[in-house]
């Protein structure tokens, strides 16, 4: 007989897709906001206490934003799919303890300042 | 729409470049060479729904499948954060291009002078998007030299594509790509800013 954690092949999944369903209670959609890859997102105040209700992952993001950082870069230092952190950035932009931005509505494509800015940042590499 | 609420810190805007390119033609390579970390994964998990090419009819089971990009990090100044992306290899993964390219200031396509029809299909991509592009010809030791003008002449490329040779490995020569890549999106959709 085997035991409980045991695979069978009835029952075999793969817990490296089922964990991030785990981790939004099953959502796939953020509550708020549409965040693509490159959307930022940073912290706003302090860190809250473990009796706010949040998951770990919740916790983690809010430690990983206490400077601006990217959906890819959260996904990449939580090791988890950019869909499931769309969906935990939505609840906590929806708490209010995170600023965030899209990115398409700020990059003008057509802003001359922007392509000086980009190419003098590289220049100073 | 920007997200604002009662206090608003600033945020940098997020400016994305594509590395684009056959397999192993050095696109993680490039996306390390310039980047302040490491090169870091972040992973899309797909369903069924997006992936058209693969008769899974016949599966019962509803698949997943992940997609994997390597990306890296450029902070410009206090105002302004590259990203750069390296594009999944995968041609059935290219509705994720979609959503890599929206919005993207530009892409380099890294060619591979032993395999140079790989870049046929990230050419074809970018000139029907109308993405701006470079050809970077990532020079690898023992590679057929070619002049860049029998390159551009292999992949039909118009006169006003920039192409220039690089080594992908070397911080000084990638960013020398990006650079000529984005005074070439600048021209095309902004003004020159000078040479």
């Amino acid at each position: 007989m085997r035991g409980a954690g045991e695979p069978t092949d009835e029952n075999w999944v793969d817990p490296e897709i089922i964990r991030p369903y785990v981790v939004t209670r099953g959502r796939t959609q953020p509550a708020h906001g549409k965040f693509d890859l490159i959307s930022m997102a940073l912290a706003v105040g302090p860190l809250p206490g473990p009796d706010a209700g949040l998951d770990p992952e919740h916790l983690r993001i809010l430690q990983i934003c206490r400077e601006p950082k990217s959906v890819a870069e959260i996904a990449a230092y939580l090791d988890l799919p950019a869909g499931t952190i769309r969906v935990l950035l939505g609840d906590l932009f929806d708490r209010e303890l995170v600023s965030a931005q899209e990115p398409r509505s700020e990059v003008d494509m057509h802003d001359i300042k922007m392509y000086r800015a980009v190419l003098d940042g590289l220049r100073s590499l | 729409m920007a997200f604002a609420r009662s206090e608003r810190p600033r945020l940098p805007t997020a400016i994305k470049i594509l590395v684009a390119g056959g397999f192993g033609a050095g696109k993680t390579t490039m996306v390390g060479a310039v980047s302040e970390t490491r090169p870091l994964r972040t992973e899309e998990v797909l369903t069924d729904r997006g992936i058209g090419v693969d008769d899974i009819t016949s599966v019962e089971a509803k698949r997943t499948t992940t997609v994997a990009m390597d990306f890296g990090r450029i902070t410009l100044g206090a105002d302004y954060v590259l990203y750069l992306f390296g594009t999944p290899g995968q041609e059935r993964f290219w509705f994720v291009w979609d959503e890599l390219a929206e919005g993207a200031l530009g892409a380099v396509i890294l060619a591979d002078t032993r395999r140079l029809a790989d870049c046929f299909p990230s050419v074809d991509y970018f000139e029907r998007r109308g993405t701006p592009f470079v050809v970077a010809v990532n020079c690898f030791e023992g590679s057929p030299t070619f002049e860049l003008d029998e390159v551009r002449l292999a992949l039909q490329l118009d006169p006003s594509v920039p192409i220039v040779m690089c080594d992908a490995r070397k911080r000084d020569s990638s960013r020398e790509v990006l650079v000529t890549l984005v005074k070439h999106s600048a021209r095309l959709r902004a003004e020159p800013v000078g040479s």
